[in-house]
């Protein structure tokens, strides 16, 4: 019975490192978060008052706010389509074993992932620049005819960022995918195809079900980080021109860290955080129901 | 007609491949131009001379050489904290049953979803609270929070499989839980150590918000991804200076992954799958 109890201790002695650190950069901060965000605080200096709920009424009142907010999910719903679907063809293309070249065509793609996304963003700005590669090559086929200032524009900035966010995510999403396929057994395709079914047919009856689980949990991960991007867009437009691309992390950046706006006000910066993370950890939330019944219909 | 329909498939790879990486291939060509051939011919590939005054422009000048150092220290620390702590948890996690593992689980996986992003501020107030504001360890810290609960799961996956006999052997032989632990189970998990050590490697050399955040104040604890976009903010002329310090933050870590990209695919796969 000694020797059980000294065990337990040392599986607790194990399990500091990872708990303090849990403490410390994840628990507290989201109490921490709860209190300031009922305070009027600029975070600089110690004359903070509490002020309740306010800061709560004064982000739902503020119509930028709600344009971050929305320009979140614009940006969400942009992004997650195209990372879904695009990487999910490449996979089916690049999983074929005997296609030679495949390895690099991956490693060709799965480059941007592993690159810094602040630099890559300020290099995007000069390529898709009013005289960068992009307008060059548009131009030079004839598909423009003056050159589209892309991130600039208002009109075509959000369009911008999307895209380059796909390009930079896409690779990753192909290696979930390809995993999710190479997962699936060889000897449902050979016995599908001794009854006749090929291309096509073997995608949709076989492939297509059978990825869903992983598909799910895809989903899931690009929903919530499409909701968190901040490097991309803080280097490249800045949440501008005029708002168009300013999504509720470079809100809350804004409000938290720069003199953009006068004193930086924490309290009012943290209940704005507060409010989206609790929209994220919802819909999270939603997934992960929805996704274990997919699981759980996939099994039987 | 199967031949020709393979090199046409193969001709339109390669040209989409090419054109997937043309921001690096600019990036490294414009590195080298002059700044008069980068506005006469800003687009094409191979500079009419390699010129190395960009590079050694950003270096010294403009600090490269101080951030490259800030960035190995930050990210050496952040893997060597990471792995200690994952590997210890996932270990006792993964084959032990105590009071209070599924409590312990549970709270780790939960924090999967919490989007720590937006607890940046209370995490810079802690670190203000800590006296660490200027100082490396501040950012390593903060880098290193957080739950990693993907190198947790990997951990404990990977230990759980182990045969229990060779832990037994190892009693036999005197090793406490302790030693056993050091110096029989963690070498044995040598694929997992290397996927985690490469997958937080990339992380941490890329990651932006929170290095940005805490070196408001202190320009000289800057890693190179924020160096550059503070260069870039006070110098907006020099296109082939700030395409050199692209070069020199993106370079190694093209490089580190080109050579290790085995552990670094196989470690995001089996997240996934698990």
């Amino acid at each position: 019975m000694k020797t059980k109890w000294k065990i337990e201790l040392w599986c607790w002695i194990f399990l500091v490192p990872t708990l303090l650190l849990f403490v410390l950069f994840q628990g507290w901060p989201i109490a921490a978060s709860l209190y300031y965000a009922t305070l009027d605080w600029s975070g600089l200096t110690s004359d903070a008052t509490y002020v309740g709920l306010d800061n709560f009424a004064n982000v739902a009142k503020d119509p930028y706010f709600w344009n971050a907010f929305k320009n979140s999910f614009k940006f969400m719903f942009g992004v997650v389509p195209l990372n879904l679907i695009i990487p999910l063809i490449l996979a089916v293309i690049l999983n074929r074993p005997r296609l030679k070249g495949a390895s690099i065509y991956r490693t060709l793609i799965f480059l941007p992932v592993v690159t810094t996304t602040s630099i890559v963003g300020i290099i995007m700005v000069f390529i898709w620049g009013s005289d960068g590669a992009v307008n060059d090559a548009l131009m030079r086929i004839g598909l423009l005819s003056t050159p589209i200032n892309w991130l600039g524009d208002a009109k075509w900035s959000m369009f911008t960022v999307v895209l380059i966010s796909v390009w930079k995510n896409l690779g990753i999403n192909m290696i979930y995918w390809l995993a999710g396929l190479q997962g699936i057994p060889k000897d449902l395709y050979e016995a599908a195809e001794v009854d006749g079914a090929r291309g096509t047919k073997l995608f949709v009856h076989i492939t297509v079900p059978l990825l869903l689980p992983i598909g799910a949990v895809i989903l899931l991960l690009n929903v919530v980080n499409s909701l968190k991007v901040f490097d991309l867009i803080k280097t490249m437009t800045n949440g501008g021109p005029f708002f168009a691309t300013d999504v509720v992390s470079t809100y809350i950046y804004r409000y938290a860290f720069s003199s953009e706006m006068g004193l930086p006000q924490l309290g009012y910066a943290s209940a704005a955080g507060l409010f989206f993370a609790v929209t994220i950890s919802a819909l999270a939330i939603i997934q992960s129901v929805l996704n274990k019944r997919i699981k759980g219909r996939a099994k039987l | 007609m199967k031949i020709l329909r393979l090199s046409l498939f193969h001709v339109v790879m390669t040209a989409f491949c090419i054109v997937w990486i043309y921001p690096f291939l600019w990036m490294v060509s414009a590195s080298f131009k002059t700044q008069s051939e980068f506005f006469s011919n800003g687009l094409r590939l191979i500079p009419n001379s390699f010129q190395l005054g960009n590079l050694v422009r950003a270096w010294n000048e403009a600090n490269f050489e101080r951030y490259f150092i800030n960035s190995v220290v930050i990210s050496v620390s952040t893997i060597l904290i990471v792995l200690l702590a994952t590997a210890t948890c996932g270990y006792v996690l993964g084959r032990y049953v105590f009071k209070g593992k599924k409590l312990v689980l549970g709270v780790l996986v939960a924090s999967m979803f919490v989007p720590m992003e937006f607890a940046i501020i209370p995490i810079y107030d802690l670190i203000k609270h800590l006296g660490l504001m200027n100082n490396l360890l501040g950012v390593i810290l903060a880098e290193a929070g957080g739950a990693h609960i993907i190198f947790i799961l990997l951990f404990s996956t990977f230990f759980g499989q182990i045969p229990k006999e060779l832990e037994e052997a190892s009693i036999m032989d005197g090793c406490g839980f302790f030693r056993t632990f050091f110096t029989i189970m963690l070498p044995l998990s040598k694929p997992i150590v290397g996927s985690v050590t490469i997958m937080q490697f990339i992380w941490s050399w890329n990651s932006f918000m929170i290095p940005l955040i805490l070196t408001l104040s202190s320009p000289n604890l800057r890693p190179l991804a924020v160096g550059l976009y503070a260069l870039r903010g006070e110098n907006v002329v020099d296109w082939t200076g700030i395409a050199a310090g692209g070069t020199i933050a993106i370079l190694p870590i093209i490089v580190i992954f080109l050579f290790l990209q085995r552990y670094f695919v196989d470690g995001i796969a089996g997240a996934v799958k698990g």
